[in-house]
């Protein structure tokens, strides 16, 4: 499905991946784990096309993605929230949601389907995004890039800050996208969440795959967590 | 005439700057909020829309109202044209670098005035206006002309307005203000979005233009009093406000068309100018920006 060989990038001078080789197969949650610093954003920003590649190759279903302009990413059915969120905060939740409906010209259906999934967000349309609560906004976050009806979802660690129950409703959505064949790569620091949640687990340091486990030859003590990310 | 009337006279005479401003500063604004781009060179376009609306009513001639109305709608567009063409052969090459980017438009407003000195030349050139008739008021007459300029530029604005909260490609640009890069991730085309608000903002400056060419004649300088004022107008309006930015028209629109009036045009810039200093100390966030860190 998307398939990243050999992939360089860095900011201007600064190198950040090295040589990364990674897959994400259709149907499955790829975890990504690593320290502070390790170019985990800087991976995800890659595949959008936000950060350019400076060598090595990212494509989905045989679709060079980085050979293309950022804006016609998406477009192929990439779906993105960021780290942080980064929502349209001036706008309001119906017109987060409009943005990204519009970018693969998805319909009242999508908008639906999402909204069943948050009804919260439902109840709020047309509150600013800026006024949410921090677990309203990262719902809006995913919500607005399932709008893209994606093929491949990432998630920029979506639990960064929430309490437990919102935890447990985003882990619902992500199991949920699975079971309809997305492939989803998601940044995410707990090993307890990472074990509930991933198929294969990648561990990442000074920008490039230390160790990739399947799920089944991890345990919360297996030494990757110690090693790459120090719990 | 007693100075209930002259006052009314004075008011209205105001009102047309205070139209005219709007619009040119909501054209600065615009650029400002989305971009980041401070475009010294705004002033140039309302300067070349006053330029092309000459041409263009000279070139077509026939009745007046028919020349004026082509060039109220020709002028815009190929002032926005050239708008788009400089932000993609300049300011899109700087990737929109704010410091880069002053100097740049700086440049452009020295192109275009000269470029206007070699083909219009030195001289100021009336337009003549679509209709001549005065409305007879119990005091005085007034000019038609003038009363439909704020009306024409009063239905402009309310245009932009339904025009950035109503439809797509207002959403479009307004994520793009927002954050250009998760607009991106979301399939939007900045650079296309970028081109497309220096055009209208340059747009915006030459309606201005067209509007006040019958009544002030074009000549190759004339940018640099709607810059000036433009600038405070976005200052104190706050940065990127649009709602700011026109209440703020409104306010020294109409003030610098009574004290021009009663006083003198020069105390009327000095009192403005203070009143921006006085906004930069006291809230440098503009009267209606809001506060932001
Ligand atoms: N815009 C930028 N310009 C320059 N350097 C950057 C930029 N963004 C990130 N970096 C650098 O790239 C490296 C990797 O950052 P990245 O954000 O990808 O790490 P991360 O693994 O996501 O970390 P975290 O767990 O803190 O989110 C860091 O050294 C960071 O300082
Ligand atoms: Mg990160």
């Amino acid at each position: 499905m998307l398939r990243i060989d050999g992939l360089s990038a860095g900011y201007g001078p600064v190198g950040v991946l090295h040589d990364l080789t990674l897959e994400a197969r259709a149907a499955q949650i790829t975890c990504i784990m690593g320290r502070n610093g390790a170019g985990k954003s800087t991976l995800m920003k890659c595949i959008m096309g936000l950060v350019p590649a400076s060598r090595g190759s990212i494509t989905l279903d045989g679709v060079a993605l980085h050979s293309l302009p950022a804006h016609r990413v998406p477009g192929h059915g990439v779906a993105y929230v960021p780290q942080g969120r980064r929502l349209f905060g001036p706008l309001t939740v119906a017109e987060n949601l409009q943005i990204g409906l519009m970018t693969r010209n998805m319909g009242d259906e999508t908008r639906d389907r999402v909204l069943d999934l948050f009804p919260r967000l439902r109840e709020r349309l047309d509150q600013v995004a800026a006024t949410l609560s921090g677990g309203e906004q990262q719902m809006l976050a995913i919500g607005r890039a399932l709008c893209l009806e994606p093929k491949v979802l990432l998630l920029d660690e979506p639990t960064e800050g929430l309490q437990p129950s919102m935890i447990a409703l985003i882990r619902d959505v992500v199991l949920r996208l699975k079971e309809t064949g997305v492939a989803t790569i998601l940044v995410e620091q707990r090993p307890d969440a990472v074990l509930q949640l991933a198929d294969r687990v990648v561990f990442m340091a000074n920008g490039t795959v230390a160790d990739c486990s399947e799920r089944a030859d991890l345990s919360p003590d297996a030494p990757q967590f110690m090693a790459y990310v120090g719990v | 005439m007693g100075f209930g009337p002259f006052l009314l006279l004075a008011l209205m005479e105001s009102a047309v700057t205070a139209a005219t401003l709007a619009l040119t500063a909501v054209g600065l604004s615009l650029v400002f909020g989305v971009m980041r781009v401070v475009n010294v060179a705004h002033g140039e376009f309302f300067m070349l829309g006053a330029v092309a609306a000459w041409f263009i009513t000279n070139f077509i001639g026939g009745p007046p109202w028919f020349a004026f109305l082509m060039a109220l709608a020709l002028a815009p567009l190929a002032v926005a044209a050239i708008a788009a063409l400089a932000d993609r052969l300049i300011l899109k090459r700087l990737d929109y670098e704010p410091e880069a980017t002053i100097v740049a438009t700086i440049g452009l407003l020295y192109i275009f005035q000269q470029a206007a000195l070699s083909f219009y030349g030195p001289q100021a050139m009336p337009v003549e206006p679509p209709f001549n008739f005065r409305i007879q008021l119990p005091w005085f007459g007034y000019s038609a002309y003038k009363l439909s300029v704020i009306l024409l530029a009063a239905l402009v604005l309310i245009g932009v307005w339904l025009f950035l909260t109503r439809s797509k490609a207002g959403l479009v640009m307004r994520a793009t203000q927002v954050d250009r890069e998760t607009a991106q991730a979301f399939g939007i085309d900045t650079d296309r979005v970028y081109a497309a608000v220096f055009a209208l903002g340059a747009g915006l400056a030459a309606i201005a233009a067209v509007l006040i060419v019958p009544i002030a004649q074009a000549h190759y300088l004339m940018g640099h009093d709607p810059l000036l004022l433009a600038f405070i107008t976005v200052i104190v309006g706050g940065l990127g406000s649009l709602r700011g930015t026109v209440i703020a028209a409104i306010l020294i629109g109409l003030s610098d068309g009574l004290i021009a009036f009663f006083w003198s045009p020069t105390l009327a810039k000095i009192l403005a100018t203070l009143l921006v200093a006085m906004v930069l100390v006291f809230r440098p966030q503009g009267l209606f920006g809001a506060r932001t860190t």
